[in-house]
């Protein structure tokens, strides 16, 4: 079964552990989150749920979105989105309005966390590709910051008078959607719907996050999910 | 609750209460107790030295403490809510007149030490009491 939730990130702070290490942590408001939607395989060609996440007033919604959330048994939320399920009997454990919260990582050790980044504008290569730049001198003028050559004959084909396709160049960075994978869970507190993270998670204070459980995990981090 | 609010419940159980250190202030010379584990045992180092800075609001909040080591500054920064610190004792009272004492890094030699409280205080009711003995008379 996979657990997943929507959620708003709060903020960072730091958080000691008992033997006094200092950690890094995100603190993310997750859920609850009523399920507006059950999918099902023979009805719809997959298995998935739809949650919600956020309540707005009535009239600051739509008359679909009133009806669509009003057959969970739920006011109108702010935002949907779908949890895909690979086995089809997993959905059977869910039913329209049911609520989710937190405690769904509730010993999950490792989650990872959608959001989308801080919008930066418009940037040079150096900040949006990490190119070096060209040099400071040696008869290098008003260029120091650009890209250099982008490839006189390369095409997709091998030769051509053409740019490659998708040629890392300058242009407008951020406010994309970024996964950041298996951060440590630190702890749930399903009392205040708090969620706490080792680390940074995409987006600015007051964004909405997806949260799951983790897909992958690396070798130490298999290993520590395993030693429990 | 806004996110100041939620944050600071997080962290609310975290921080030590105010009783815990003595009130001190930039310029004092000061007893660190830190924590240290080594393997299974736990031992405790006294760190003493000069507080330069002070900085951070509840949880983030710490100090920078100074101390000459073999002829070389060394200046160590202590997270005051760190479970790592056990005591902070005050040692002598500095008189300072700003709030980060960052040109301490430059001065040498005798010149390093800060002036006394105590004495700054004492200098001040000397030279109130010869004013009143040289009011006295005059009369």
């Amino acid at each position: 079964m996979p657990a997943a939730l929507l959620g708003r990130k709060i903020g960072m702070t730091r958080y000691y552990t008992e033997d006094g290490r200092n950690i890094p942590v995100t603190v993310i408001e997750a859920g609850p989150c009523p399920v507006t939607q059950v999918k099902q395989a023979e009805r719809d060609g997959y298995s998935a749920i739809q949650i919600g996440f956020d309540p707005v007033k009535p009239r600051r919604s739509t008359m679909p979105i009133i009806g669509h959330d009003g057959k969970a048994g739920t006011g109108p939320l702010r935002h949907h989105r779908e949890v895909r399920f690979e086995d089809a009997k997993d959905v059977e454990n869910y039913e329209l309005g049911q609520s989710l919260d937190v405690s769904v990582f509730e010993g999950v050790k490792f989650v990872d966390i959608a959001g989308t980044s801080k919008g930066k504008g418009f940037q040079g290569v150096m900040k949006r590709h990490n190119f070096a730049g060209l040099e400071a001198s040696h008869g290098v003028e008003r260029k120091h910051r650009s890209a250099g050559s982008i490839g006189g004959h390369a095409t997709n084909l091998g030769t051509g008078p053409k740019v490659k396709k998708g040629k890392r160049m300058a242009g407008h960075m951020g406010d994309e959607r970024v996964t950041v994978r298996s951060l440590d869970v630190i702890s749930v507190d399903p009392e205040r719907n708090l969620l706490l993270v080792k680390g940074p998670v995409p987006g600015a204070n007051g964004g909405l996050v997806y949260i799951r459980e983790a897909k992958r995990l690396n070798r130490s981090k298999t290993q520590r999910a395993k030693a429990g | 609750m806004n996110a100041t609010e939620i944050i600071e419940s997080v962290v609310g159980s975290q921080l030590k209460p105010e009783s815990d250190y003595p009130s001190f202030s930039i310029g004092d010379t000061l007893n660190i107790h830190v924590r240290i584990v080594e393997g299974d045992k736990e031992r405790i180092q006294v760190y003493q030295g000069v507080l330069i800075s002070q900085r951070g609001r509840g949880i983030n909040r710490s100090i920078t403490v100074r101390r000459i080591v073999a002829n070389e500054g060394v200046e160590r920064v202590f997270p005051l809510h760190s479970p790592r610190i056990a005591k902070i004792e005050i040692v002598r009272r500095g008189d300072a007149r700003r709030a980060k004492l960052y040109f301490l890094r430059d001065r040498v030699g005798k010149s390093r030490r800060l002036r006394d409280q105590r004495r700054g205080l004492q200098h001040v009711s000397e030279t109130s009491a010869k004013a009143s003995v040289a009011e006295a008379q005059d009369d």
